[in-house]
């Protein structure tokens, strides 16, 4: 424990700057995973445990196309519409064979895929650390705010995950296509007698997840290293991030994104070993005081 | 005679049956223990010995597990937690105090009760899913303080030297073989005593709490009393799993807290099945068969394993001994038919 330098960071504007910096980082990334999470928990009713796997995969697939091309922006897009298709593919063809069975079921498949997703990647990527690089666009002067040294990369960063969360809140609330998806979360069979496709629905709606955690690995690509396997403590903690908010809420995944994300960057100041302890104490504490978390909907 | 047609017969008939089937069950019990207390005179192989030990160490877990899982539908993504308390709790009563390793054994399920008592209490409230996550929150809580007390544990080093393993009663568990007899027992007793809970009527009112918790509690059952003795017993269970793998690797090591051992035991159940009670003991000779075989045969473990599991959860739809008993019923149905 080694409370003297948190509180020398929180006395300190620049030490809080980069810290909350840091913070903000880990949370956006942690958002973008837990909101596919959340969305498809919301409307499919399955705790998607290979999300991790489609983070690894936008990641993998955005360092290839990179490579390739050069091109900074046809790496998100790789990364974010390879996962998405991975995702179409994963529940038309296994996903949708066990929503009837046991939730033991749905999760033993995803814990298949989990195991099969990690060895593709070291079949076809190696299994050594691998790194994309920081592109040269933003390898310029990095920002000075109150002392603070702030990246242009992180503010780009932030924008995007930012954006998703407007955008996805605005079009569930306020589109045709969002007002089908909540009714479809909230009565299937009454969605699939007015003459809806549900199937068609339950695809997006993976895919959009799918392509929400591509996004985020092809985002963290840059600043990350890679490595098989890499999805899983990213899973882990969005999975906190999704308890912690309330399963199925896109503002609680928002709240508990950035809440873990702050836990992590000043708890590893005053608690270097005891990091990822913090977190599940929260989560404890969450869970005993309102079991469906921040912003979840009480179940009657 | 399925468990319904058994609730309905009569309460008499049952008695006696239920005192039948405890001598059955004995039976069975010492049948199983002389057949592997034979194993080393028959065969010469140190790497059997060490599969059974495994599988005992396993299949304690397991089964235990299946005491939550199956009997009561409390879906525990956490039990590993008590597979790593009793290795934890056991390698260092043993390394600190020096006392004999039987004083160990109980102190370290004493520890473990204690413990499991106050994760239970707080654990149980919840339901369904949420019980999975908060179970998998204190397991991480538990892991996560396992690799920060360094000067305690050994931090990610594990508890290293070794475990110092007296003789007593004439039993040295440094012994491979009064290990392995050792550890037989344990898992026959283990298994023997869980079986009974299981068919005690506190085992049906657990069957009744997961069939319907509202019911059990309009006609007077306590259900969180109940939750919480069963998650105390199958904690002491799990425990003596642990302690069996810390005198097998004569140590401890974080992994043996991390979540993953709950996950490979919510696994083994559905490998082997939930609805008998043996179930979890055949998916616990399964998975590790399974493991031997494909790390040696392949470095792409995860694929072989990964295509093995979407073959039981998408294409048999359940464990093994619940696909072996439906298959033996429907032919006796017809059977009967003619």
């Amino acid at each position: 424990m080694d409370l003297d330098a948190l509180t020398g960071c929180l006395a300190s504007s620049a030490c809080l700057v980069t810290q909350t910096t840091s913070g903000f980082i880990i949370g956006m990334l942690l958002f973008l995973v837990a909101v596919g999470l959340t969305l498809i928990f919301g409307v499919l009713k399955v705790v998607n445990f290979s999300h991790g796997a489609f983070y690894m995969f936008g990641a993998y697939f955005a360092m290839t196309a990179y490579q390739l091309s050069g091109s900074f922006a046809l790496a998100m897009l790789c990364g974010a519409a390879g996962t998405a298709l991975l995702g179409l593919v994963f529940e038309r063809v296994f996903m949708s064979r066990v929503y009837g069975a046991d939730v033991l079921m749905q999760l033993l498949v995803c814990y298949a895929f989990v195991l099969i997703f990690d060895d593709v990647v070291r079949m076809v990527w190696g299994p050594e650390f691998r790194s994309m690089g920081m592109p040269a666009a933003f390898q310029v002067v990095p920002l000075f705010i109150a002392g603070g040294v702030v990246p242009p990369y992180y503010l780009l960063l932030i924008g995007v995950a930012l954006a998703m969360a407007v955008i996805l809140g605005l079009g569930l609330a306020r589109t045709r296509i969002g007002k089908v998806i909540r009714a479809a979360a909230h009565n299937p069979g009454m969605v699939s007698a007015l003459g809806i496709n549900t199937g068609l629905i339950y695809g997006g709606v993976f895919a959009l997840g799918g392509m929400l955690a591509g996004l985020a690995g092809a985002l963290a690509a840059p600043v990350r290293s890679l490595t098989p396997g890499m999805g899983f403590s990213v899973l882990i903690e969005s999975f906190i991030v999704t308890v912690i908010g309330g399963m199925g809420s896109i503002l609680g995944a928002l709240i508990g994104a950035i809440l873990i994300g702050m836990i992590r960057s000043f708890g590893s100041l005053g608690f270097p070993l005891f990091t990822e302890g913090l977190m599940y104490l929260f989560m404890v504490i969450v869970l005993v005081s309102r079991p469906t978390g921040l912003f979840g909907k009480e179940v009657a | 005679m399925t468990e319904l047609q058994a609730e309905r017969a009569g309460a008499e008939v049952q008695r006696v049956e239920a005192s039948r089937s405890r001598y059955f069950d004995l039976l069975i019990a010492l049948v199983a223990f002389a057949v592997l207390a034979l194993l080393p005179v028959l065969f010469n192989s140190k790497a059997l010995l060490d599969f059974v030990i495994r599988c005992s160490a396993f299949g304690l877990f397991a089964t235990s597990l299946n005491l939550l899982v199956g009997y009561t539908g409390l879906t525990s993504f956490g039990h590993g937690m008590f597979f790593g308390l009793g290795a934890y709790g056991f390698g260092l009563t043993m390394q600190r105090t020096g006392v004999p390793v039987p004083v160990a054994f109980v102190a370290t399920l004493l520890i473990t009760t204690v413990i499991a008592t106050a994760i239970g209490a707080i654990c149980v409230r919840l339901k369904e899913i949420y019980f999975a996550f908060v179970t998998l929150a204190f397991q991480m809580l538990i892991h996560s303080t396992i690799l920060s007390w360094a000067s305690l544990t050994g931090g990610d080093q594990g508890l290293r030297g070794g475990i110092p393993r007296p003789a007593f009663l004439g039993i040295d568990l440094s012994n491979h073989v009064h290990l392995y007899v050792v550890s037989c027992a344990l898992l026959v007793i283990g298994l023997l005593l869980m079986r009974q809970i299981a068919q005690s009527p506190f085992g049906y009112t657990l069957r009744m709490i997961r069939d319907n918790a509202t019911r059990a509690s309009f006609i007077g059952i306590d259900v969180w009393r109940a939750k919480l003795t069963i998650f105390v017993l199958a904690a002491l269970f799990a425990s003596t799993g642990g302690i069996i793998m810390a005198l097998f690797v004569s140590g401890a090591y974080p992994e043996f807290a991390y979540w993953t051992i709950s996950g490979e035991g919510i696994f083994i159940n559905m490998l082997g099945g939930v609805t008998t009670f043996l179930g979890p003991m055949v998916g616990t000779v399964l998975l590790l068969i399974l493991n031997d075989t494909v790390t040696r045969l392949t470095e792409y473990y995860g694929i072989v394993l990964g295509i093995v599991i979407l073959f039981f959860a998408i294409g048999l739809r359940k464990g093994l001994m619940d696909f072996v008993v439906e298959w033996y019923a429907q032919r006796h149905h017809d059977a009967e038919r003619g």
